[in-house]
């Protein structure tokens, strides 16, 4: 088995008074896609950020490609792409100069930016705005173009900080396609998001967070099973809630009573659903679905992943 | 690397420059053209008709034009270092995509220096073809105020930038250009010798940059130039005091971004 490209040891990062990141451990290996999932606050860009080599490390130990952020922070970056949770492009310059800059900077050749130009022009479905100031692209054309410009250097490793958030579902779906794609062509990527199913879609293996802590860890499918039985049914109940759920206690192995609805988790939704039923439980809507990430996350922290 | 990176920045300005300096050239050279016409031309009228004639040997235009240079170049200078600079850590944050790849914040401020020196270079020389035009300093020796003149304000760039790296918001930069700008434009000798400020405010004179660069740009044109009109320092000092700010100030500006950025 290859090295590890991240190794992370009691990693921790402190700003003034706060701990952003406390003292976490992970390991990612080539090739893989590994997400951080968890709320917003719980260290998620800290933690990328440290590994990117522009947030120095508080305490622990962090190797990226066996290099030491803190000395070889420029070494480290040449092999990074790095796309972060807002855009930063440059506005004033159409999408194939932004593209170009950043070639320069990463210190290639014209004639091979050139043709990499076109190749992830290509990849991100904008050859037909290449000359187009970026000020005139829409938000998912702006995010596409921000992480072919993260590729422009053929990086090992990708680093993606929430990367759809803020997007329309179709600009999601077609960002996830591209980052699938990239995913398939063998990149290693570290995904974060609060969206348990991007996590579900793009990771092979994550570590859900929470207040500066990993608290779980592993691939979503075994997370689930790990953390949430098989099936959810989940009970909207305008009138007698509190009454519903002692009597909802006994029928289920758990529940998890939200602010508008009820979770019921069960082995066997639609059994489950009958009893909801036979018991005379006066239920405005019921659905029934299959467990996500989004109830691993409730059930290790009690509290909903998007509030 | 080490080396070419601050040019990799530099070029990557003059990418966004290039379709970006419509906007600040008439602001850029309109001043210097308002400032000759109104003050040089009117009121030097009245200057070299009255009683100037006796204490200015050459007309006040000249003067004046040789103030105006690096005056010009401290105001060019600080602007590049205040709203492009919060700009880049604030507003638009392109310093955070900068900085995420191979290149470091004493690559980007460098190159941005860089980038900046040779945008003076332009502005100043524009502005030397335009003194000429007026008849107030001829192309040569005129030509010899435009390097002490970029290097002041050079240094104003990599003061500026530092001081803003320390603000949170723009509010710093209004006060930094209402209370720390202008009155040095106003009383740096750019309109009137030093030796007529008040006697308590003219020992700080020679602490100010714009000073020194003022100094030195008429020293190196106006060569006849005696005192009070203009000091008895060497052009040495003036060098010498202009050269270390800009290091000191070049320091403190890779200090702050870093500070600001790496965090």
């Amino acid at each position: 088995m290859t090295a590890p490209l991240v190794i992370a040891e009691n990693l921790t990062k402190r700003f003034d008074d706060i701990t952003a990141v406390d003292s976490v451990d992970f390991e990612i290996h080539p090739g893989e896609s590994f997400g951080f999932l968890g709320p917003n606050g719980a260290g998620k860009t800290s933690t990328m950020r440290m590994i990117a080599t522009v947030s120095p490390v508080t305490s622990g130990t962090l190797s990226v490609f066996g290099l030491d952020p803190a000395a070889d922070g420029r070494q480290i970056r040449g092999r990074l792409g790095v796309v972060p949770q807002e855009d930063n492009l440059d506005l004033e310059l159409t999408v194939a100069e932004n593209l170009y800059i950043y070639g320069r900077y990463h210190d290639m050749a014209r004639p091979k930016i050139k043709d990499k130009i076109e190749e992830l022009l290509d990849f991100a479905e904008l050859t037909a705005r290449r000359d187009s100031q970026v000020e005139a692209l829409s938000g998912g054309m702006k995010r596409r173009l921000t992480i072919a410009r993260a590729l422009i250097n053929e990086p090992d490793l990708v680093i993606l900080d929430e990367p759809t958030t803020g997007l329309d579902p179709q600009a999601r779906h077609l960002l996830w396609d591209r980052l699938y794609r990239l995913k398939q062509q063998g990149a290693t990527l570290i995904i974060s998001t609060h969206y348990m199913d991007e996590a579900e879609q793009l990771c092979d293996r994550l570590v859900v967070m929470d207040k500066a802590k990993i608290v779980a860890e592993g691939s979503p499918r075994a997370l689930i099973e790990e953390y949430a039985p098989r099936e959810v049914v989940e009970l909207r109940i305008h009138n007698g809630m509190e009454a519903a759920i002692e009597q909802l206690v006994k029928l289920a192995p758990r529940i998890e009573p939200l602010a508008d609805r009820v979770l019921v988790y069960t082995d066997d939704a639609d059994r489950t659903l009958k009893e909801v039923h036979d018991q005379g439980i006066v239920t405005d809507s019921a659905l029934v679905r299959r467990s996500t990430l989004e109830d691993v996350f409730l059930r290790i922290t009690g509290r909903a992943l998007i509030d | 690397m080490a080396v070419v990176a601050p040019i990799r920045v530099l070029e990557a300005q003059y990418r966004t420059y290039r379709r970006t300096w419509r906007g600040s050239v008439i602001s850029t050279f309109l001043q210097p053209v308002l400032f000759l016409t109104a003050i040089g031309v009117g009121l030097g009228t009245l200057v070299d008709d009255g009683a100037g004639t006796s204490t200015l040997p050459i007309a006040y235009l000249a003067f004046l034009a040789t103030g105006i240079l690096p005056a010009t170049a401290m105001q060019t200078g600080s602007s590049d270092g205040a709203w492009p600079v919060m700009a880049g850590f604030k507003w638009r944050k392109d310093y955070y995509a900068t900085i995420a790849t191979p290149i470091t914040v004493r690559d980007l401020i460098l190159g941005r220096f860089g980038f900046a020196a040779i945008r003076l270079t332009f502005v100043l020389t524009i502005y030397t073809i335009i003194m000429a035009l007026f008849d107030a300093v001829p192309l040569w020796p005129g030509v010899l105020g435009i390097p002490p003149a970029v290097l002041t304000g050079l240094v104003f760039t990599a003061l500026v930038t530092a001081f803003t790296c320390t603000l949170e918001n723009e509010i710093g930069l209004a006060n930094l250009f209402r209370f720390g700008i202008v009155p040095l434009f106003l009383f740096s000798g750019t309109f009137f010798p030093v030796s007529q400020l008040p006697d308590w405010l003219e020992p700080l004179a020679p602490l100010t940059p714009l000073y020194h660069g003022v100094e030195l740009v008429r020293k190196l044109v106006l060569s006849d130039l005696e005192a009070p009109l203009v000091s008895g320092t060497s052009m040495w000092v003036h060098l010498a005091y202009l050269l270390v700010v800009l290091v000191i100030g070049t320091a403190l500006a890779i200090r702050f971004l870093d500070r600001k950025l790496l965090v």
